[in-house]
């Protein structure tokens, strides 16, 4: 029996849905942890930031960071546990590309500041108190605050990242493809992967896609989810509905799209495009329906038609913002 | 300031009408002012909204889309297929904080030279008006603080 790895589980600006994924092998966590360690987990052991700081480089041997880098305490944890860890892995979209977080870059710190602590209905701070990063009390004491950045980052703007798995959470098939990896490299049966391997498909879930693919899809309305009886045998394009199909990366198993939901996009980006909304944008120009023949309308009523998109940014960049071309909204 | 600010534009000309056009107000030696640069693609359709938001990522203050008149386009529907996605990139852009105006479509044809330096010397006009793009400034900012740490 060789000697057990050690495992490390890091938490940015998460849900913490990507802990809980991990908890769904279930029977499989019994096969990880005859091979793994927990050290650093804080959502499952206790362990301090000075007992991480005490091991030696490179000790910890994997490391799977989920969750944004919005703060400067999700920045430490990121650049301590690469130093300690030999592979980092951005486990989840939003290590890998800024997820729902990532949202937060279409508007500024001061502005969040302000909603929370002015602006809101139920909001009653009449000193105008904000949180600051540092306090000594009366009694002296020093308090800390991590401080919020002006925008969200992924993990790979801060450290070195070895491996990514996409998602929101990462599948119970994924993580059991991750477990294999890690088993057959501590059993030494095959050697790590390549750096920068991203564990899913190199297609995109039209791909794998178990509905009838439809030879023209033309949109008519762009319809609700809530409000649209949905066939479970047609293409949710066909349907009116947006479905991120033709610009996400395959590798869920098409989870969603089989219990009749369509595709947000939460896998990113195939390694093909530079960016995901750019790509999807294309795909969704391409089939909302005109009216007339295009040769006679002019420009402005073509404008109006794409006006069915309501809210083209958030739409288009739901989980992968920060790691978009454009990064965040500016003021011009 | 405005005076001194030379924008960077970027104009995408089709192989078949806007750069025919384009070469033959070169020929026939129109003066247009000197901001712009042309990249030539085969069809205006082959523009990928990408390309657009590289180019601003990347500091352009506006760019042009040139392409065959509608009905004109050498593969029958390009035209409209780039039409549709310009339009849904200027409200995404709009999103982004970027004047919409910063992106341009022109249909100039192979004929029409004067056409395409009126086009872009208004266009250069306009985005000297409405001065750099804020991408422009994030980038210049950014290049003295990266943080990313070698391991």
């Amino acid at each position: 029996m060789p000697e057990k790895i050690k495992l490390a589980l890091a938490q940015g600006a998460t849900c913490s849905g990507c802990d809980i994924a991990i908890l769904d092998l279930d029977v499989e966590l019994l096969k990880l942890f005859e091979v793994a360690d927990l050290t650093f987990a804080p959502l499952a052991t206790d362990i301090k930031f000075k007992d991480v700081e005490a091991m030696a480089d490179g000790e910890i041997t994997i490391c799977l960071y989920h969750g944004a880098v919005r703060n400067s305490e999700n920045e430490h944890i990121a650049r301590l546990l690469r130093k300690k860890s030999k592979i980092m892995v951005a486990y989840g979209i939003c290590a890998a590309y800024g997820g729902i977080p990532g949202l937060a870059n279409v508007t500024s710190k001061k502005k969040i500041l302000d909603t929370v602590y002015e602006d809101t209905a139920t909001t009653v701070n009449p000193d105008h108190t904000r949180p600051q990063t540092h306090h000594i009390t009366e009694a002296g004491h020093e308090l800390e605050l991590p401080e919020l950045f002006e925008e969200v980052k992924t993990l790979d703007d801060v450290v070195d990242v070895d491996y990514v798995i996409c998602a929101c959470p990462p599948t119970r098939e994924m993580n059991v493809k991750l477990l294999n990896v890690i088993l057959d490299f501590v059993n030494g049966k095959a050697p790590l992967p390549p750096k920068g391997v991203i564990l899913a498909s190199e297609r995109t879930l039209c791909d794998e896609c178990p509905r009838e693919k439809p030879e023209k899809v033309v949109i008519e309305e762009i319809k609700s989810v809530d409000y649209t009886k949905l066939d479970p045998e047609k293409c949710f394009l066909e349907q009116g509905i947006i479905c991120f199909g033709p610009a996400t990366r395959a590798g869920c198993d098409a989870k969603c799209i089989v219990v009749n939901m369509p595709c947000r996009g939460c896998m990113g980006p195939t390694a093909a495009v530079l960016d995901h909304g750019g790509s999807m944008l294309s795909a969704l120009a391409s089939i909302i329906k005109v009216s007339g023949a295009e040769t006679e309308i002019p420009e402005e009523e073509i404008a109006k038609f794409m006006e069915k998109l309501k809210d083209p940014l958030g739409t288009l960049y739901r989980f992968t913002l920060p790691k978009s071309l454009l990064k965040r909204v500016v003021k011009e | 300031m405005s005076e001194q600010f030379k924008p960077k534009i970027l104009v995408f000309c089709c192989n078949w009408c806007s750069y025919a056009g384009a070469d033959l107000a070169g020929i026939g030696r129109l003066q247009i002012k000197p901001y712009f640069r042309v990249i030539r693609t085969m069809c205006s359709a082959r523009v990928d909204p990408e390309w657009i938001l590289e180019a601003f990522r990347l500091g352009a203050d506006g760019i042009i889309v040139a392409g065959c008149h509608p009905g004109d386009c050498h593969y029958i529907g390009g035209n409209y297929r780039t039409r549709r996605r310009m339009a849904l990139l200027r409200s995404l852009l709009t999103q982004f904080g970027l004047d919409p105006q910063r992106l341009e479509l022109a249909w100039v044809s192979a004929g029409e030279a004067p056409k395409f330096a009126a086009t872009v010397n208004d266009f250069i006009d306009k985005v000297i008006e409405l001065g750099p793009s804020p991408y422009r400034k994030e980038k210049t900012a950014d290049a003295t603080g990266s943080s990313k740490e070698a391991v």
